[in-house]
């Protein structure tokens, strides 16, 4: 009984998965509806990767799109004109689209790789002009290459995502995540984004560390775009615009920057919230925006800044209370007033 | 000689903030870099540990070259940075703050005799240890900033302004931890602005001006010294 109290999670993430997918056996919830919780899904996965870069080692990546473009184009070359995995057994294609997942994570870690070694031995805001330009940048090559469909497209890739693949994904990247944050890299991270200097002289080596969370997070997005693409089954360079890249940071920083939990239910909150909101027509993407800003005007550190669920609580204890400083800050004013005068 | 600057030179793209200072620091000394804002004294500092880049000269510890080599190297070597402004993580707790500055250390009963000597040497952060540092007052903070120095170990502390924006009565503390790890064996390079605190502790002392040195000798010579006094000590 206490080790399942301490593991929580071993009944409540299949749980969610027996629900949804009973839902879905009775005809409950239609494919639309299957379709958004999916792509919910993979926002999740993506806002995931974000996180670990701007909520963890407080670096600002503004061009995450284009890794997930990487990772959806790479995945997608893989299985459909390398191997054509349409033509397989179910089972071959679970396994190509394995392969293709984890192709196009290796893809976008190497551009990950290539941008974040020379960027981030610098201190300051170069990553954000970096990936901004590199999204940009991706989506216009994308555009003029005729091998991936150019401009018109990529289209006839071959449906292999499943509710029950991505759910895994996004399973594996949440445990990830939260033990990389448990982890001494994690740890090493949180103290370069809490203060880069302070690290420097702690002995952390600020780069290194930096390049593996961004490299890391890179690999992530990159599976996210295989999600992506063997979802829609349709892949056009423009969906990967900067609009988009906006969207995760949107999940991100509403959802709570630095919590796991935050990024979880920001992407699949603001995924779902426009298509509940489709009743009211034009007025859908007014009141979108409204609660956006009702979010920002009060509750700054987003929905669950400073929080998380109890069962993706960090097992060791230590480092636990992520983005609370500024939580903390409001409330105890005061009290930092009244001992700084004590010690005068 | 445990440390020597040889002919540094420092720029911030066209601004030069040290033009070719040298000063040597032996085992066991406590040395004293004194002058005022924008004198240097800082980024003299900062690439001693790796934070800045010389543009020219060269900084040797334990006779070997370590200019421009990066900070976490450093500190491996021995030196260890205490930077201005303190730099805590506001995020943590007091223990929390002196188990990062352990994260070299593989020695399980060292770290734990290393906690103990810094709750010694400062009760105030053993009251505290469980508390967020945000809610330490600035003196408290200094106190922790120079205790993890202590957990990191190191045979060189180099303390940039350790009495900024703190009352009297906090920097007299401060200042006789400083001489009492000097007295355990470490050596000291501190760079200060308020110079006859820094001169009375001090064996010798360095006075910057505007990126160079101007005047050097034993720190006591420096109290006396006519310059010094019109200058630093305002007497």
């Amino acid at each position: 009984m206490n080790w399942l109290r301490k593991n929580s999670e071993v009944i409540i993430l299949p749980l969610i998965y027996v629900v949804i997918f009973l839902l879905q056996k009775n005809k409950i919830l239609n494919n639309y509806v299957i379709q958004i919780i999916m792509l919910a899904g993979v926002n999740i996965i993506m806002t995931q990767s974000l996180n670990l870069v701007n909520g963890m080692t407080g670096q600002n990546s503004i061009g995450h799109a284009g890794f997930m473009a990487v990772g959806a184009y790479v995945s997608a070359l893989f299985s459909k004109i390398i191997f054509n995995a349409a033509a397989m057994p179910p089972t071959m294609q679970t396994i190509f689209f394995l392969l293709a997942t984890i192709a196009g994570g290796i893809g976008a870690a190497i551009f990950g790789f290539l941008i974040g070694m020379p960027t981030l031995r610098l201190k300051g805001d170069y990553l954000a002009i970096v990936t901004l330009g590199f999204g940009e940048v991706i989506r216009s090559i994308i555009r003029i290459t005729p091998a991936v469909g150019a401009a018109r497209g990529l289209t006839g890739i071959p449906k292999l995502a499943s509710l029950f693949w991505i759910f895994v994904f996004v399973v594996i990247t949440i445990y990830i995540c939260r033990n990389y944050m448990d982890s001494a890299y994690g740890r090493g991270c949180l103290a370069i984004r809490d203060n880069e200097v302070a690290a420097d002289t702690m002995g952390i080596n600020t780069s290194k560390y930096k390049v593996q969370a961004f490299v890391t997070s890179a690999f992530i997005a990159g599976i996210a775009g295989s999600m992506y693409a063997h979802t829609l089954r349709y892949l056009h360079p423009d969906v990967f615009s900067y609009t988009k890249s906006t969207d995760f940071l949107v999940y991100l920083y509403a959802g709570g920057v630095g919590s796991i939990s935050g990024s979880i239910l920001g992407a699949f909150i603001l995924t779902a919230l426009p298509e509940v909101l489709r009743f009211m027509n034009e007025w859908r993407l007014v009141i979108y925006g409204g609660l956006l800003v009702i979010i920002i005007l009060f509750r700054p550190v987003g929905m669950f800044g400073g929080k998380e669920f109890a069962f993706l609580k960090l097992k060791t204890g230590g480092i636990q209370h992520i983005g609370f400083s500024n939580l903390f800050q409001r409330k105890t004013k005061k009290t930092i007033v009244a001992n700084e005068e004590a010690s005068r | 000689m445990l440390l020597e600057i040889k002919d540094l030179h420092v720029n911030y793209g066209a601004i030069k903030a040290v033009k070719g200072i040298s000063f040597y620091v032996d085992k066991g000394e406590i040395v004293t870099l004194i002058g005022a804002n924008g004198a240097g004294k800082t980024t003299t500092l900062r690439t001693i540990t790796g934070l800045e880049r010389a543009a020219n000269g060269t900084v040797h510890f334990k006779d070997k070259d370590i200019t421009n080599i990066a900070p976490h190297r450093i500190v491996e070597m021995g030196i260890t940075h205490v930077p201005e402004g303190r730099r805590i993580f506001t995020n943590l707790t007091v223990m929390e703050n002196l188990k990062m500055a352990a994260l070299l250390r593989k020695d399980p009963e060292g770290k734990k005799a290393s906690y103990e000597e810094v709750f010694e040497l400062f009760p105030r952060l053993k009251e505290r240890r469980s508390q967020p540092s945000i809610t330490l007052s600035g003196g408290e903070q200094q106190m922790l900033a120079v205790g993890r120095a202590i957990v990191t170990g190191g045979d060189l502390v180099v303390l940039d302004e350790p009495s900024m924006g703190l009352a009297p009565k906090i920097v007299d503390e401060i200042f006789e931890v400083i001489q009492r790890m000097n007295k355990e064996g470490k050596t000291i390079l501190l760079n200060e602005q308020n110079a006859f605190m820094a001169l009375s502790i001090a064996n010798r002392a360095y006075v910057l001006e505007t990126g160079n040195i101007t005047i050097e000798g034993p720190a006591s010579d420096l109290l006396t010294d006519p310059r010094v006094k019109e200058a630093y000590l305002g007497s």
